[in-house]
Formats: structure tokens, C-alpha cells, sequence
């Protein structure tokens, strides 16, 4: 019988040399003569221990990380094999504390199950919500998905439910289900993770949105910048159709859906769902005035799903358990859970997936564990570089949609970007109306205009030249990008600049 | 610089016919013809136009709106260094002028010998392994000047 060892081919680990450790986990085993089957599973998310090893041992699946290739005979030498004692050993997987306050829902199978598996997605509970989809009506599915509480984790935080009615209501032969994997905001790499480490959850849920509104054909809307991802959802697209889950007769039901990625092209204005939808068509990704709404007039003008991949993997889980289950977790009108990222400058970065309600500060320092420098927390920037810079005083905040944006600030895709007090806001601020200036899709002036003018501002205060008339002009400036932007880019690149003003003016000063 | 053994414009016409038929097939088209010529050439843009009923106008607006589309031939390796929030949070812009001194040219730009293109970009979703780059599609996390130079020396070494 040989050793089942995991060693992650996710993204990540692979950035901090997975790849070297799998060639010399193999090369040690075949020179000791030991039997071993290597897995490439995903990360479990604990950037701070990647690249983590796990043995399956009979008491479990026993942790050993950060490993470097040069520790591989070492850990022969104590025979981690069979889960012996070593400096880099955390005892079994799933009792390393990081992990064990976690809920983990739409996560529970990422860094567990071998990615390009069918067998394995179905060992651990994959599928049945599809199963007890087709035995449902449209209507219920979608009942059971508004019941839920579930809302968009891309950003937007609207109701999944009333979406995927809207849809259901339209009378078209047509429809799509579009998944928005363009994940371009600063700090997250939730959806990366999980297309890498259980792309068939993504997959499933996608279906059950087909089987649910009667649409046949979905998009995975992929950014270029997620090789390893699109790799990823290639092959569990293929394995999903030899299994008989996609095509002409999903899971021998008779109904049909069929599943395809299309590549984005380094743009992150695509991530808005109108531009997207352009972008899908093979245009320029210029934003759509809404209405008419994507769910009436979408993707080649039919009604169309578009949502983000954590909110359609988070659907076989709700309906796997049900809807009531999934909404008792979170607070208020935050409901279920969030994978939240935590990146930056941080000791103990990662993925942590909990119940709204936790607070900053929690995460910040018993999660996190301070910065990665050993300075003290300046500031976090919540929901990407459209969100809030949060100062230290507020980091009792809790992390759901409304405490945040009840303090002017948003949760956005629920990634949190971590800066000690090295940090010089001013720059910050600058940098955020360049982002802006280099992504705007030019469409509305507000924001291709608005944002160049923005930079030249910032720079004249940095400068010290007039400084009161300018930082007056530059919140007149974000005044009228908020007002008068078509989407959200132009909307909301002012926020980290208002935020950085209101709680850090002191940075908008000459340099000395 | 080597000699091709198919023409260009044969590969752009044989993407073309192979994809025309797919529903929006523009970006489609010119990932293909990019991923086979290392960028798209502009005599592929009337072809490309042609095949798809479209006018030059619209291909070159599509080109130049994306930044992963190149016009011009990259360095045989291309370095991407992410740029935003959380890598600067871990020092990307100290990393980004060390690497500017190393390869000895600007974002956008190729060294002379052709060897390295560097490009500034956004986001590679390894933000919990500040400062991150890719090469040719590798990644790399937690990138310190010296784990900068190695990497830019086995590339200078191999093919």
C-alpha cells in the first residue's frame, strides 16, 4: 500500500516552491525505495505555512510547513511517512488552530479534494445538491437561494435570489449563466483558490443556475493574469463532461447544459458586470447603461445570470443543507459566510472563511498576527482599490456589509490589504486616482478625466504647492466622480482618497 | 531573429477560419494569434478584420483597449510585476526600481539583447505573498531583490 502525499499545485504554493518539494518528495521516495502516491490538491489557504505537506496517516492527514525542497530528506529521515515528530510538524491538518475556528462552507473542500477529481468531488459530498436540484422546479430552486440570504461576494452584495428570479421570469429560448472570475481587486484571491482547488464546486453551481432559469450555456469569465486556474477549470470542465455532469444530458436528466472559459485580456474595468458582458462578446469592455438590466437583456441581448465565483460555488452547499442552515450564520443582512483574504503586510496571511460579524481587530491579530515587518497597523484597505483605507481606531468594526459601509466604508469581494506605519497616504491616494487613470474605460468623463486630473492634484500637494486650495479641489474632484460616473470605477476610486484625506491629512503635506 | 517555417499571415488566416464561427469570437482570435506569434502583428489586423466582417477601426480599438494585448514582439522572457496595493504594502516599489536598474530598462519596454520584457501589472492574486511577480507564466511570491536577480540570471542562462 503506498503513502497518499498532498502537496498543493495551487498558484500560491507553487510561488513559494511547491513544485521543487513535489519533484523532491519523489526523487527522496524513489531513492529510499518508498511507495508513495503524490496529490496536487489546492491550498487550504495558510499562505504563512505553504508550501504545507500532508501525510494520510491512520490517524489523518498530518501536517508538515513550511517545507523547502532542501528539508525533503530530513522529513524521510524522521519519517514523516508515517507522520513522525519534525521541527516543521503540526500534528494532523484539521487541529491547527488557524483552521479550527474557521467555518468553512464554500471553502470545506479546497486544500482537501484532488482538483481534477470527479470521484473524489462526489466522496466528499459533491453533486447531491444537483441531484436534489433536478428533482426541484425552477421556482424552488430559486426560493431556496432567496431564502438563503445569499448575496453577490463579488462586491455588489445584491440579492442572489431576485437576480436569478428576474431571469427565471423571462420568456426567451436563450438564456446564459456568465461567471464573473475576473478578479482583479488588490488583496483578493479567494476565487483563484477556489477554481484552482475545487473548480467542480464552481462548475456545479453553475449548472444547477442553468438547471434552475433554463439556460443551456454558461461562460467562465477568466482574468489572463490565472493561468494555473484556467488549467485548472479546463480539465474538471472535462472531466465534469466524460462524467456525464455537462452536455446534452446532465447527470442523465435529459436537460442540457454546456460550459466553456473565455479569457479576459488584463482589464480590470471587465470585472463590472455590463463591461464584462462586452468583453464576453469579443469588444472593448466598455460599461452598458443600465437599464435594461443583464438579467432582462444581457449577454447577446438575452437574459443572463452574471455572478461572482464564490457566490455560484456557495450554491450545492445551501442547497445541499438547505437554506435555513446557511442563514443562520452572519448577522443582520449579512448572511452565511465570507471568505475573507488577508494580505499585505501581514504575518499570518491568507484565506479565513467565517460567519459575518467577526471583527477587524480579530482577524488583524489573532488571525493575522500583526504585520509581517513587526511595526504596528497604520491602516487596512477593505474591498479592493475602490474601498476605504480603515484606520486603527475603527478596527473594531465587524466585518459584514452593513457596520463597514456604516463607516463609509465596503466589503467588496472581502479581501483586506494590511499597511504598517511606514505607509505615506498621500501616495496611496495618488496611486488610487492612477489605477483609476489607467483602467477607466474612457466611456464617461468623470472618471477618464476626473482621475488624470486627480493624479496632478495629489502630486502638487505632495509638491506643497498651495496646498489648502488643492486638497480642497481634490475632494470638489471626488465629489464630482462620485456624482457623475457611469459605474462603479469612476464611483468609487475617489473612496480610498476621501477615506486617506478624512483619517490621515496629516500625510497631505509637503515631502521634506 | 528566426525564420518561421509557416507565414504569419497563414497562421492569422488559419486562427481566423478555425474561430469565425464561435459566438463573439473577437478576443478569442487575438489570445490565439497572440499565443502563437508572441504578439499581434499589424497586418494581422486587416485579415482579422476581413474574416470577421469588421472594420480595422474596430480590431485596433479592441487591441489597444486590453493592456495583455501586445503590437509589438516581446523579449524572449517576460517579467510581470505586480504593482498594486498589497505588493506595495510588501515594498513592490523598491522591488520595481532594483529591477529597473537590473534589466536596465523601463516598464514596457525590452532589453536590447531581447532577452527580458518588463511589465508593470495589477493583481496576480498572490496577495498573501507580497511582493509577487511572473515569469513566462511562472509565479513568484515573497520576491526579495536577491530572489530577483536568480531568477533574472537562470533566465539570462537558459533559452
Amino acid at each position: 500500500m503506498s503513502t497518499v502525499i498532498y502537496v498543493p499545485g495551487d498558484a500560491g504554493a507553487l510561488s513559494l516552491g511547491a513544485g521543487e518539494v513535489a519533484q523532491a518528495i519523489l526523487a527522496e521516495a524513489r531513492r529510499r525505495g518508498a511507495e508513495i502516491a503524490l496529490v496536487r490538491n489546492g491550498s487550504r489557504g495558510a499562505y504563512w505555512l505553504e508550501p504545507l505537506v500532508e501525510v494520510v496517516t491512520p490517524a489523518g492527514r498530518m501536517a508538515y510547513g513550511p517545507v523547502s525542497s532542501a528539508d525533503v530528506p530530513g522529513l524521510f529521515a524522521a519519517d514523516f511517512l508515517s507522520g513522525g515528530a519534525h521541527p516543521l510538524a503540526h500534528g494532523l491538518a484539521d487541529s491547527i488552530a488557524w483552521f479550527k475556528g474557521q467555518q468553512r462552507l464554500t471553502f470545506e473542500r479546497v486544500g482537501v479534494v484532488d482538483p481534477t477529481s470527479v470521484a473524489d468531488y462526489v466522496k466528499y459530498g459533491g453533486f447531491r445538491a444537483l441531484t436534489r436540484a433536478l428533482s426541484l422546479s425552477g421556482a424552488d430552486i430559486v426560493q431556496a437561494i432567496t431564502a438563503s440570504g445569499l448575496r453577490g461576494r463579488g462586491g455588489a452584495a445584491f440579492p442572489t435570489g431576485i437576480k436569478w428570479k428576474t431571469v427565471l421570469d423571462q420568456r426567451t429560448a436563450q438564456k446564459y449563466i456568465t461567471c464573473n472570475a475576473d478578479e482583479g481587486d488588490s488583496g483578493t484571491f479567494a476565487d483563484r483558490m477556489l477554481m484552482e482547488g475545487d473548480p467542480l464546486s464552481l462548475i456545479e453551481g453553475m449548472i444547477i443556475a442553468g438547471v434552475a432559469v433554463g439556460a443551456t450555456q454558461g461562460y467562465i469569465y477568466l482574468r489572463a493574469e490565472y493561468p494555473h486556474a484556467l488549467r485548472a477549470l479546463q480539465t474538471a470542465i472535462q472531466a465534469a463532461t466524460q462524467a456525464g455532469y455537462l452536455g446534452d444530458n446532465v447527470a442523465g436528466s435529459a436537460r442540457r447544459f454546456n460550459l466553456e472559459v473565455r479569457l479576459g485580456a488584463g482589464a480590470y474595468i471587465c470585472g463590472e458586470e455590463t463591461s464584462m458582458l462586452e468583453s464576453l462578446e469579443g469588444k472593448r469592455g466598455e460599461v452598458r447603461v443600465r437599464p435594461p438590466l443583464p438579467a432582462i437583456k444581457g449577454l447577446f441581448g438575452q437574459p443572463t445570470i452574471v455572478n461572482n465565483v464564490i457566490t455560484l460555488a456557495s450554491v450545492p452547499w445551501i442547497l445541499d443543507h438547505g437554506a435555513e442552515a446557511y442563514a443562520n450564520f452572519g448577522s443582520g443582512k449579512s448572511r452565511g459566510t465570507l471568505p475573507i483574504q488577508l494580505a499585505g503586510n501581514i504575518r499570518r496571511g491568507g484565506l479565513i472563511e467565517r460567519a459575518f460579524g467577526l471583527s477587524l481587530r480579530e482577524l488583524l491579530y489573532d488571525y493575522g498576527g500583526g504585520t509581517a515587518t513587526g511595526r504596528p497597523i497604520r491602516t487596512v484597505q477593505v474591498g479592493g482599490p475602490l474601498g476605504a483605507y480603515i484606520p486603527a481606531s475603527q478596527f473594531d468594526t465587524a466585518v459584514d456589509y452593513e457596520a463597514l459601509s456604516g463607516i463609509g466604508a465596503l466589503l467588496g469581494h472581502g479581501g483586506i490589504v494590511v499597511f504598517d506605519d511606514s505607509v505615506d497616504m498621500a501616495r496611496m491616494a495618488r496611486y488610487a486616482m492612477e489605477f483609476c487613470a489607467i483602467e477607466s474605460c474612457g466611456k464617461c468623463t468623470p472618471c477618464r478625466i476626473g482621475s488624470t486630473r486627480g493624479v496632478e492634484v495629489i502630486e502638487r500637494i505632495i509638491q506643497g504647492i498651495d496646498t489648502e486650495r488643492n486638497v480642497q479641489l481634490l475632494e470638489e474632484l471626488c465629489d464630482t466622480m462620485v456624482q457623475g460616473s457611469l459605474c462603479g470605477l469612476g464611483g468609487m476610486a475617489p473612496f480610498p482618497v476621501q477615506s486617506a484625506l478624512k483619517h490621515f491629512r496629516e500625510d497631505f503635506r509637503a515631502r521634506t | 531573429m528566426q525564420t518561421r517555417a509557416v507565414p504569419e499571415k497563414d497562421i492569422v488566416r488559419r486562427i481566423v477560419t478555425e474561430r469565425r464561427g464561435r459566438p463573439g469570437p473577437l478576443l478569442e482570435i487575438l489570445h490565439a494569434i497572440q499565443g502563437e506569434l508572441g504578439y499581434i502583428p499589424g497586418g494581422a489586423v486587416p485579415q482579422v478584420a476581413e474574416g470577421l466582417n469588421l472594420s480595422r477601426a474596430e480590431v485596433h480599438g479592441v487591441i489597444t483597449f486590453y493592456h495583455y494585448f501586445r503590437r509589438s514582439p516581446p523579449g524572449t522572457h517576460t517579467v510581470q510585476l505586480c504593482q498594486a496595493e498589497s505588493c506595495q504594502a510588501m515594498g513592490a516599489e523598491a522591488l520595481a526600481e532594483h529591477a529597473r536598474a537590473r534589466l536596465g530598462i523601463d516598464f514596457h519596454e525590452t532589453t536590447a539583447n531581447g532577452r527580458f520584457s518588463l511589465e508593470p501589472i495589477y493583481c496576480l492574486g498572490n496577495c498573501a505573498c507580497s511582493p509577487a511577480l511572473m515569469i513566462d507564466g511562472q509565479l513568484h511570491g515573497r520576491v526579495t531583490p536577491e530572489r530577483f536577480d536568480a531568477l533574472i540570471a537562470a533566465g539570462e542562462k537558459g533559452t
